[in-house]
């Protein structure tokens, strides 16, 4: 899925990562749980999360993620925004809440598998 | 074992620091050009090791060794030990606080993760005096 189809799909604002706008991405994981996200990602590369801090990015950067989307409206701080800069990563910000989000784009997900744990 | 040694202090008082020197590593060990797949189970390993050295104990030190079939981690804290290490590495058991839950931690995943991330784990753990963890990420 193009990031700007995502971003069009959940009325999102990109906060960084706006040259990515063509970039291709596979697979999404959606947790608040940071060990959640370290014990259960193999390749996806699109995480969906409702928690605000610099843990998420740096959680994310250690999966090797693409794009972190912040749903409910949540806003990033300006640091955090600059650390996902940092690491190349494209950031977004949707107003859906993270049921709604995931649903959205798992309509849009060609092969939905379970957790292989 | 001959190799590169890198080692990073970690802050327990700063939450907001924290993972901060795994970062550092992965991208150093990227740098070094490890296969994407070792670097990732590095980085896995330690950013639990350091976030648990943050919210459980009060910071410690960070070791990573990086040699020709191996890569050796080792996370030294003088914090307050593990009681019951068995019950802590089931997955779901956790004591972290709400501090440490507004950041997303306290799943009681973080233990289990390292032992499935690394070759090797070993845990030295006293009460009142500290833990040391060490693992060990093979190259192949
Ligand atoms: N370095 C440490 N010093 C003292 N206690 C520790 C240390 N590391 C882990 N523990 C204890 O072991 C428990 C389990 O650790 P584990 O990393 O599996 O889960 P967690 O840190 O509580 O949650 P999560 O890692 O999912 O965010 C902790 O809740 C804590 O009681
Ligand atoms: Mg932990």
């Amino acid at each position: 899925m193009k990031v700007k189809e995502i971003r069009d799909l959940l009325e999102a604002q990109i906060l960084c990562g706006e040259d990515q706008l063509e970039n291709d991405l596979q697979g999404v994981f959606a947790s608040d749980f940071m060990s959640d996200i370290l014990a259960f990602t193999d390749s996806q590369q699109i995480l969906v999360t409702g928690m605000i801090n610099p843990q998420v990015v740096r959680t994310a950067e250690m999966v090797d993620m693409k794009c972190i989307i912040f749903v409910r409206g949540k806003m990033p701080t300006e640091e955090i925004i600059s650390l996902a800069e940092e690491s190349g990563m494209i950031v977004l910000a949707s107003r859906f809440l993270m049921y709604s989000a995931c649903g959205i784009l798992y309509s849009r997900e060609e092969d939905p598998k379970p957790c292989r744990v | 074992m001959p190799g590169l040694t890198f080692t990073y202090a970690v802050d327990g008082n700063d939450y907001h620091k924290a993972g901060e020197a795994s970062r550092s590593a992965k991208f150093a060990l990227k740098k070094l050009g490890l296969p994407p797949e070792v670097v990732r189970r590095v980085g896995i390993c330690m950013y639990e090791g350091e976030i648990n050295m943050v919210i459980h104990a009060d910071g410690g030190t960070a070791t990573l060794k990086v040699g020709m079939d191996e890569i050796e981690i080792e996370l030294e804290d003088k914090g307050p030990g593990i009681p019951d290490l068995e019950l802590a590495m089931q997955e779901g058991w956790s004591t972290a606080d709400s501090q440490a839950n507004q950041l997303g931690f306290g799943a009681g995943m973080g233990l289990p993760n390292m032992r499935r991330y690394s070759d090797e784990m070993q845990i030295d753990t006293t009460v009142g005096e500290g833990t040391t963890v060490r693992m060990i990420i093979k190259i192949r």
